[in-house]
């Protein structure tokens, strides 16, 4: 078989490439994952900053086409494989886009932040060998119980974020969560909440999500 | 029915909605909500927006929160009335999207403190900045605006030749940041210096903040 021509470059174990995966593998769009060693500071070499001038993980490429930024990434292979796996991810009307884009920015804006201190905080600081903030995680698990009180609420009426199917707004959630519910002691954070619980059962499950995680864990 | 806009002229992410209205030329309604008074938090405006936060819009039956959702929305749905800012290359709107995210993730994040040291604590308490603080601040504004320059000197726009929401939406921050002592480092680049003049002289931004402001 030809070498696919998407290429995704950064470690399956940083949360915005893992997004990027589980995109690909929910479009059925074949792939190749560049390895990246943060450790030997590859994402730093000129010949990455081309490509990502931010040196961070992801870096994209398809055809002639480079793009970063996790979610601007998905778009992109959304919009450019529409009929392929599952459908609708960013939605096929204009009010179902506009839901989508408005819970996708709330995870861009208020999910993410607080949820990416998190992570970093409870599961790679000491992984790196650095010290535990106790106050910033005091901090910032505070601003995630607000916002997860929101999910909570709208979830009641709602199957999923944006609406009835599962979309975008949804994936977006699952790198940080699965950090945060697999492997710290803050699970109950979601468990506790009937339906985000629910939602988290539902949209963890998923085969894609599962390869992701296998990705990781390998 | 005229769109109606619920937010305040303090509040960045209300003027990323109004610019968008006022390159798309289309009418709308500003509702102030009175931020000092928390009224973002109260019931009614929750109501709106469940994060207690401004921006809320409505266009006819659809609600919508998020600025950069509702610019979206807003592109979307008034294409081909004023100004394009999405581009219909699909290649081209990915990049545009890229330098969209790099302004939520990167740029906002790197000047927030700057923001609250020069605007937030005015506002709020009426207090100075700490110079110490925006000295130190100001490094973050300064490595961030390098990237930009590079980018900026192999396109006219962030996104690419066109006008896009990707520059649209570093509008509001940048207009303000230029009033302040940091205006020193876009100046002293000159293709984001040149952008941001061209941002600013837009006709937009005149409609919105009422006269040129650079």
């Amino acid at each position: 078989m030809a070498t696919p021509p998407v290429k995704v470059y950064g470690p399956a174990l940083s949360t915005a490439v893992s997004r990027v995966l589980v995109c690909l593998l929910e479009k059925d769009v074949p792939f190749q994952l560049v390895p990246v060693s943060m450790a030997k500071l590859e994402h730093k070499k000129p010949d990455y900053i081309k490509m990502q001038p931010f040196g961070q993980v992801p870096a994209f490429q398809d055809e002639d086409i480079t793009l970063f930024e996790s979610r601007a990434i998905c778009r992109y292979i959304a919009e450019k494989y529409p009929n392929k796996g599952t459908a609708g991810l960013f939605g096929t009307n204009p009010l179902v886009k506009a839901s989508i884009d408005q819970w996708l920015e709330a995870e861009s804006q208020s999910f993410n932040p607080p949820s990416s201190v998190l992570t970093f905080q409870l599961v790679f600081a000491s992984r790196m060998k650095l010290k535990q903030d106790e106050a910033l995680i005091k901090q910032n698990e505070a601003k995630l119980v607000k916002v997860l009180d929101v999910y909570e609420n709208r979830l009641e009426s709602s199957r999923y974020l944006a609406g009835d199917e599962f979309t975008f707004a949804d994936l977006s959630h699952l790198p940080n969560t699965q950090y945060l519910v697999d492997k710290t002691d803050r699970a109950e954070l979601f468990t506790s909440r009937k339906n985000v619980s629910r939602w988290w059962s539902e949209i963890s499950t998923r085969t894609a999500w599962k390869k992701v995680v296998e990705m990781q864990n390998a | 029915m005229v769109i109606k806009v619920y937010g305040s002229m303090f509040s960045f992410a209300t003027l990323r909605v109004l610019l968008c209205l006022a390159e798309k030329d289309i009418d709308f309604e500003l509702i102030t909500v009175d931020l000092a008074s928390e009224e973002h938090k109260k019931p009614h405006m929750l109501a709106l927006n469940p994060f207690g936060q401004v921006p809320a819009f409505e266009d006819g039956d659809l609600k919508l929160f998020e600025s950069r959702a509702i610019a979206r929305c807003i592109s979307l749905t008034y294409a081909g009335k004023g100004t394009d800012l999405i581009n219909s290359d699909p290649k081209k709107a990915a990049v545009e999207d890229v330098w969209l995210e790099v302004g939520a993730h990167k740029f906002d994040p790197a000047v927030g403190t700057l923001v609250w040291e020069l605007c937030m604590k005015r506002f709020l308490f009426g207090q100075n900045g700490d110079e110490d603080i925006v000295n130190e601040e100001e490094k973050k504004l300064v490595s961030m605006l390098d990237v930009y320059e590079a980018r900026l000197s192999e396109s006219k726009y962030l996104g690419g030749d066109s006008f896009s929401l990707a520059d649209l939406s570093h509008m509001p921050i940048i207009k303000f940041l230029m009033g302040t002592e940091v205006k020193r480092v876009f100046e002293a680049r000159p293709h984001v210096n040149a952008w941001v003049a061209d941002m600013l002289a837009r006709p937009s931004c005149v409609k919105v903040f009422g006269v040129p402001a650079y």
